[in-house]
């Protein structure tokens, strides 16, 4: 196996402090547009662009490099106070991290680099600063130079055997006083002469004076160097670079008369310098950028790890979990009893491995930061496209989700966004006529609740037209004509396939993704997805979400002779049906009277195809579940076993995805065991029809 | 996973396997392992061709009747049975049969297409044939065993 | 023995090329994210030469300069400043808060393996 490249590496790490920095300046700007005026924020965005503009001219990425320089000069301008910021120069620097943020993609992914747009974007950057537009291509001032990848830094290549051919110098070096205070020695220096070649030095101390009138921190040594090297004088020269100015030296080229001359006092050791202290004051400060009216957090310390690692980990904990199931099987047939050393001993592993477990799972567990900003970019984009004035207000920003969820959310999120501001809020007349401000508001929140992740989608427009609604499904025949619907069942018309109610196909959500695919989408990461609704005031969506992928608290059930988990969420209740509590609706469709109402029941072991119909259901275990939209469904099993924590495992569907199975796992003796979607299950089944009302008024 | 070092680029390998009284066979690249049958889990509104899943090493592996999948009659099963652990396109998949023979090696030239299938009961499945031994051993083209298609799932 | 050097750059790619260019070079480098952090470093590796940039948060390369200097085991610590501009003005303005010389970002790293022999030996 190759050696991994350290220049590959330090690229792929580069864009990801990328990723950082563009997060970073979306909060400045978010602070600026708050009405933040304070020095810090506006320095932290222009580090931002100095950063991405440093690495990246390192890497070679000469379009991002452009672009950035540009920003950063504008951005250095509100820095100094030259220039002021209002809400069009934001909206300007919001577009252009937006496009940064592109070009660092496009730069990453080695994809073309949206250059026409990068033109736009810097002419408008350069009016800001009153500069005229530089012609294309020309950029004097960066001195570039991509690191090649020759890192063999063998200096003493530097120095050429001595051949009496090579042109010999003579270098006389006198510092001055000032030279030493800012940390240059002659030391340093003469060492490097004498890497480029063959050196002799004498030092001239004829300018010291006697002890008693010596001034510790004044120069008064000077160097005679003869240089033999293969080098020009100008080459020599740059050896003083940092002195120029702060001493005074000569370069002259020996002739050959001169060298034939010896120089006086000829050693070959560079004489050694006196240490002068110099007890200059320190200058001028020059910190505008220390004064922060509020000290930033210092950095967490981060490791970044593999994500392959981590699901190895993942993995292997769920591995553990199945093992001491079946470790606490094989104990229980044993005929151990459950008080004995050995089962408690298993209880309190097993006790520390669901707590090892949920460090784990946690692990990869990300802010939704980054997938709400990527959405506050879309409500920007959305809202310049169908002419609204729509802001995005987010809230639990800082609520962590596993990170394969959050990638999974963003095109579900995307489109409910879309949704928001294209049909959900109403039009600038329309919301004035309304009484209600001109500018709409989308609300994005996310909250840990009950051991799940809850995440809302809001807007305050003008609510779900529900007369409407019930007509297109009606027309489309999703629905029969004479059905009668609760307010919520029409809300979730909208979830059917093939319902949209756009009368005009906008460019924006009409590309023919409806609310069923996010549905399905927040369901395959088993979620549920709900949605609320007031006239005239907007419309709320629910997604409830697991914390993790990978476990799930389960009921375990027998149905026929197989072994099923249901979602201990999902279930309200259990309960034995009694003769008294059985009904008939009419022949076919039972139901169980709970409390006030009425709940159909559904025969697992039937609708799976595992066994016929039972005759009878007196007597039967069923569990109670809750539907999304708040009814109750009764699914009937032959024995409820136990409540456990299981390790989900995928199933996957190259053989067809069976309705209402979510996923499978392992139980103790092995086996495996299929997690059901006890909703999707009834949904999708035969008896029940799409949209027919599950809940009965007695 | 690496390629077999081959002396001529044209050997096959092939692991030969019974269904009934007929010899079947697959390329040994695409196996896996092989193990005896356990209690499969049914999985509901499957085609009737897969027997359900098995716990393969804490993977969830589904497993195929690859009898009835060729539109062979049904017998009865019995423990003898065996599972061939195949691998496509990264994915497994477990392939019933009854039992397993050997590991032959041929080169290309031995094997010969079949006549022309579309008249009989599978067609494609099958991408060539050799004799071995005096039997006929047919070669099956894994890719459509395990792919199926919408009409084939229903 | 190496000369250990102390590279300060609020730039974790920077901090990382730096170590890239000068670890094979022979040198022993000790990284900080920012002038505060550099501060604390300093005082516990006491490097024989400093790499700083200008830019980075909580206190920039010229507090961080004005820092080392205070300390008396660093008044005359070689200080180099990384610039991603060679404006004359910019290596003014180094020198007179202090700086000893300037690297150009991005560098070249046998340049930057020569500025540091040219200030420390």
């Amino acid at each position: 196996m190759t050696p991994p490249d350290p220049m590959a590496e330090i690229r792929a790490s580069f864009f990801v402090e990328c990723e950082e920095l563009l997060e970073a300046m979306q909060d400045g700007l978010q602070l600026m547009d708050e009405g933040a005026h304070d020095g810090e924020t506006i320095h932290v965005v222009f580090r931002a662009v100095h950063s991405i503009k440093g690495g990246a001219g390192a890497f070679g990425l000469n379009g991002l490099v452009r672009f950035a320089h540009k920003y950063e000069n504008t951005l250095d301008a509100v820095r100094s106070e030259a220039l002021a910021v209002d809400a069009d120069l934001l909206n300007l620097f919001f577009r252009a991290t937006d496009h940064l943020f592109d070009l660092v993609r496009a730069a990453r992914d080695n994809a073309d680099l949206p250059t026409a747009q990068s033109d736009s974007l810097l002419r408008e950057l350069e009016i800001c600063i009153g500069a005229p537009p530089a012609p294309d291509g020309a950029e004097p001032e960066i001195e570039f130079q991509p690191i090649g990848l020759a890192l063999d830094l063998g200096c003493d290549t530097d120095a050429p055997p001595v051949l009496t051919q090579s042109p010999q110098y003579d270098i006389v070096f006198a510092p001055d006083t000032e030279m030493f205070e800012n940390g240059n020695d002659a030391y340093p220096i003469l060492g490097a002469l004498a890497g480029l070649g063959e050196c002799s030095v004498t030092c001239d101390t004829s300018r010291l004076p006697g002890l008693d009138s010596l001034a510790p921190e004044t120069s008064y040594l000077s160097w005679t160097v003869r240089l033999t090297a293969d080098a020009d004088a100008a080459e020599i020269a740059s050896m003083f670079e940092f002195v120029e100015g702060l001493c005074t030296y000569t370069i002259t080229p020996v002739t050959e008369a001169d060298a034939s001359e010896p120089l006086r006092n000829v050693t070959g050791d560079i004489a050694p310098v006196v240490p002068l202290l110099p007890d200059t004051p320190s200058p001028p400060a020059a910190n505008s950028g220390c004064e922060a009216t509020a000290p930033p957090a210092a950095p967490k310390t981060v490791v970044r790890v593999d994500l392959d690692r981590i699901e190895r980990l993942v993995n292997l904990v769920g591995e553990l979990v199945i093992n001491q199931a079946m470790m606490a099987q094989s104990l229980q047939n044993a005929g151990l009893s459950p008080h004995s050393d050995a089962m408690n001993g298993l209880e309190e592993f097993q006790r520390l491995t669901r707590d090892i477990q949920d460090s784990v799972m946690m692990i990869r567990a990300q802010p939704v930061k980054s997938l709400f900003q990527r959405m506050s970019r879309i409500v920007r984009e959305a809202s310049v496209a169908v002419g609204k004035e729509v802001r995005l207000i987010s809230e639990g920003e800082s609520t962590e989700v596993d990170k394969t969820v959050i990638e999974s959310l963003a095109d579900p999120l995307t489109h409910m966004i879309r949704n928001a501001v294209d049909h959900g809020l109403e039009t600038p007349a329309d919301r004035l006529a309304a009484g209600k401000p001109e500018g709409g508001i989308v609300r994005l929140s996310a909250a840990h609740r009950s051991g799940r992740v809850i995440m809302e989608v809001s807007d305050d427009g003008g609510g779900i037209d529900r007369a409407r609604v019930q007509k297109i499904a009606k027309d489309k025949g999703l629905i029969p004509a004479d059905a009668v619907l609760s307010d919520s069942e029409i809300d979730n018309l909208l979830f059917l396939p093939g319902f949209s109610t756009a009368a005009t196909v906008s460019d924006l959500s009409g590309r023919g993704v409806g609310m069923d695919v996010v549905r399905t989408s927040i369901q395959s990461l088993g979620g549920r997805i709900s949605i609320a609704s007031t006239q005239g005031q907007g419309t709320t969506f629910s997604i409830s979400l697991p914390l993790t992928l990978a476990v799930l608290d389960g009921m375990v059930v027998k149905v026929a002779d197989e072994t099923l988990v249901v979602p201990l969420n999902m279930v309200a209740e259990t309960l034995t049906i009694s003769g008294d509590t059985l009904d008939s609706i009419q022949p076919g469709v039972d139901v169980v009277r709970v409390r006030s109402g009425f709940v159909p029941l559904f025969d697992l072991g039937h609708h799976l195809g595992y066994r016929p119909k039972l005759d009878s259901y007196i007597d039967s275990a069923a569990l109670l579940i809750t539907h999304d939209d708040g009814t109750l469904g009764a699914l009937v099993v032959d024995e409820i076993q136990d409540q456990r924590q299981i390790v989900i495992k995928g199933l996957d569907d190259t053989f067809g995805r069976a309705p209402g199975i979510a996923a499978a796992t392992i139980l103790g003796d092995g086996q495996i065991a299929l997690i059901l979607d006890p909703s999707d299950i009834i949904a999708k089944s035969a008896d029940f029809k799409a949209g027919a009302p599950l809940k009965l008024e007695a | 996973m690496s390629q077999d070092i081959s002396a001529k680029s044209d050997t096959v390998k092939l692991l030969t396997f019974r269904l009934g009284d007929q010899e079947y066979s697959l390329d040994i690249m695409c196996v896996r392992e092989i193990r005896g049958w356990t209690k499969a889990t049914p999985m509901p509104c499957a085609p009737n061709f897969m027997r359900g899943v098995i716990n393969l090493r804490g993977t969830v592996l589904p497993v195929m009747d690859l009898a009835e999948r060729l539109g062979l009659p049904p017998r009865a099963h019995c423990d003898r049975n065996v599972i061939i652990v195949v691998s496509h396109q990264d994915r497994m998949t477990g392939l019933l049969v009854d039992a397993v023979s050997d590991i032959i090696a041929l080169s290309d030239s031995d094997l010969q297409p079949p006549p022309d299938a579309s008249s009989h009961g599978v067609p494609a499945i099958i991408k060539s044939l050799t004799l071995f031994e005096d039997r006929m051993i047919r070669v099956l083209d894994l890719p459509i065993v395990v792919t199926v298609t919408q009409g084939e799932a229903a | 023995m190496s000369l250990h050097v102390l590279a300060v750059d609020d730039s974790r790619t920077m901090r990382d090329m730096i170590r890239l260019a000068l670890e094979p070079a022979g040198f022993t480098v000790h990284t900080a994210d920012d002038g505060v952090h550099g501060t604390e470093v300093l005082s516990q590796t006491a490097p024989d030469v400093i790499i700083t940039d200008i830019n980075m948060p909580r206190l920039d390369g010229f507090g961080f300069i004005d820092a080392v200097r205070e300390n008396s085991d660093h008044l005359s610590t070689p200080i180099l400043v990384l610039t991603t501009e060679a404006a004359p003005e910019l290596k003014m303005r180094a020198r007179a808060a202090g700086a000893t010389g300037w690297i150009v970002k991005p560098f070249d790293p046998a340049k930057l393996v020569k500025a540091l022999q040219m200030v420390a030996g």
